[in-house]
């Protein structure tokens, strides 16, 4: 197998991954009006609840709709992830997913491409929101909108992942939305999505640590400060290290000879 | 000089748990045969296509595909099969030609090549009028068609079938069948057809009979029919799954 194979066979998964996603634009309204709608009325109705100190990176006082932006996109990254993962779960009921499996290349590759594909439908859909949200001030430099795309790759691959290891352990759709409630909600609000993590300090010692542990969090940081051009260190290299576990297990969970897919069959 | 089975199963076995599907099972198909795999619902038939295509892992015995075990060249023997299966799996929301071009980059295809092959392939099992439809409008029958034709695209030496007409109409079904049996003998395609539809066996046919996990049976239909002093292929099978329950 050449590396031309391994390069056409992750376009033709990155294709079919887009124009299953232009089939549903309900999906992309979705994802976009849903981090909307937290911009236009929840960050407009806590504008003067939730006092915003000057803190890293920003310079100034910033209204609440500016320290909210960044985890409304890590917002976009999660759902898309999820998705593209509950499209896997579609495809095995639906029969489809044994078509990629018997594809002649290793399953490793089969799988990272098709997280792949979904990291660039959710990066389009983070830029579309930040063209949007600049209605509402949302104004991060120039450069910072070419600063924030590796943090973006990175942020949707750890989330693509998280979705794919989810995936693997799921037997039905119907599981999957139970997971989504138990997964996605615990990790958007135990998270600097919201709220500046000193305040959660102030709050609860033990939750300020959930969220620092999150990597949701991290997630967030690292685009908070990739908007301005600013590396967030620490929170890149636990992307990097969540993102090489949640694959490894979700790459072992879709082996037949090992993972949860054997188990699966065994039952 | 003997000639390489296009297919070889030895001492094949499966469990689920502590449910053995699969025990012992050995058979051969050579290139060019349309060879039968017929057995009842719960035969084993999806688990044997399983094992073969490396859904599920192989525990016993041996597979091999012109010769090389699919435990360590598992990647060249998938290039070199086709895959029809049981449950449709044609992406609904797709056009007829978007999902045949995802199969050609799935197997290395260049765009021009696929293009040719999929307009070949498409004309072939006549559906090159729907070629642009999604799939989802397409009947049950011209689906299966699809599919078909989706799994010669990166011109395979092995055709494995999963009970490739179940739900279909009978014009449907003789076309299926005429289209496979046609390549075999045409293009030296070999081709294992898994089916409980006895009156898909054909006299000319070659066949296994598996039951509860193992092979009762392997020959040609004729012979098959005469060694049970049966009147018919299907009565040959009935008297071969009663012995088989009686002992």
């Amino acid at each position: 197998m050449s590396p031309i194979h391994y390069l056409r066979c992750f376009g033709g998964i990155a294709n079919r991954e887009w124009l299953r996603f232009l089939n549903q634009r309900g999906r992309f309204f979705s994802a976009l009006v849903r981090p909307l709608v937290w911009l236009a009325i929840f960050a407009a109705g806590f504008h003067f609840v939730l006092g915003v100190s000057i803190i890293p990176p920003y310079e100034t006082y910033i209204p609440y709709s500016v320290y909210i932006a960044p985890g409304l996109i890590a917002m976009i990254l999660m759902f898309n992830g999820m998705l593209s993962s509950l499209s896997m779960v579609y495809d095995r009921e639906m029969g489809s997913m044994r078509v990629l499996m018997v594809s002649p290349l290793p399953r490793w590759f089969l799988l990272t491409a098709k997280l792949l594909a979904g990291v660039i439908v959710s990066i389009l859909q983070a830029y579309a929101f930040l063209a949007i949200a600049r209605i509402w001030e949302i104004e991060p430099p120039w450069y910072g909108y070419i600063a924030v795309l590796p943090a973006l790759v990175l942020a949707a691959l750890m989330l693509g992942a998280l979705g794919l290891l989810l995936s693997s352990a799921i037997r039905q759709l119907e599981n999957f939305a139970t997971v989504m409630n138990f997964v996605i909600f615990p990790m958007f609000f135990a998270s600097s999505a919201l709220y500046p993590l000193w305040h959660v300090k102030e709050a609860s010692l033990l939750l300020y640590e959930v969220c620092e542990a999150n990597p949701f969090t991290h997630a967030v940081e690292l685009i908070r400060f990739a908007l301005y051009a600013q590396l967030e260190p620490t929170s890149a290299i636990v992307l990097i290290a969540t993102t090489a576990i949640f694959l490894t297990l979700a790459v072992y969970g879709y082996d037949p000879a090992k993972g949860l897919m054997a188990r699966r069959a065994a039952e | 000089m003997s000639i390489v089975p296009a297919l070889s199963i030895q001492g094949l076995g499966h469990r689920f748990g502590p449910r053995q599907v699969l025990k012992d099972v050995s058979f051969s198909v050579a290139p060019g045969d349309f060879t039968v795999l017929l057995g009842l619902n719960g035969a084993g038939k999806t688990t044997l296509f399983s094992v073969a295509t490396r859904l599920y892992a192989q525990a016993e015995g041996t597979i091999r595909i012109f010769g090389m075990d699919i435990r360590h060249r598992m990647l060249e023997c998938l290039r070199r099969m086709g895959i029809v299966f049981q449950q449709p799996t044609l992406d609904l929301d797709l056009s007829v030609e978007q999902n045949l071009f995802y199969h050609c980059a799935l197997h290395g295809l260049s765009h021009r090549e696929a293009a040719q092959r999929i307009a070949a392939e498409i004309d072939r099992v006549g559906l090159a009028d729907q070629r642009r439809e999604k799939a989802r409008r397409l009947s049950g029958g011209q689906r299966r068609r699809v599919e078909i034709a989706r799994a010669l695209l990166h011109q395979p030496r092995l055709l494995l079938l999963d009970e490739p007409t179940v739900g279909l109409d009978i014009a449907s079904r003789q076309f299926m069948l005429d289209h496979v049996r046609g390549l075999c003998r045409e293009e030296g395609l070999a081709a294992l057809w898994a089916t409980h539809l006895i009156d898909e066996v054909g006299e000319g046919a070659r066949v296994v009979v598996l039951h509860k996990g193992e092979v009762l049976a392997d020959g040609a239909a004729v012979q098959l029919i005469g060694q049970m002093r049966a009147p018919s292929m299907r009565a040959a099978f009935e008297t071969l799954v009663q012995e088989r329950e009686a002992a």
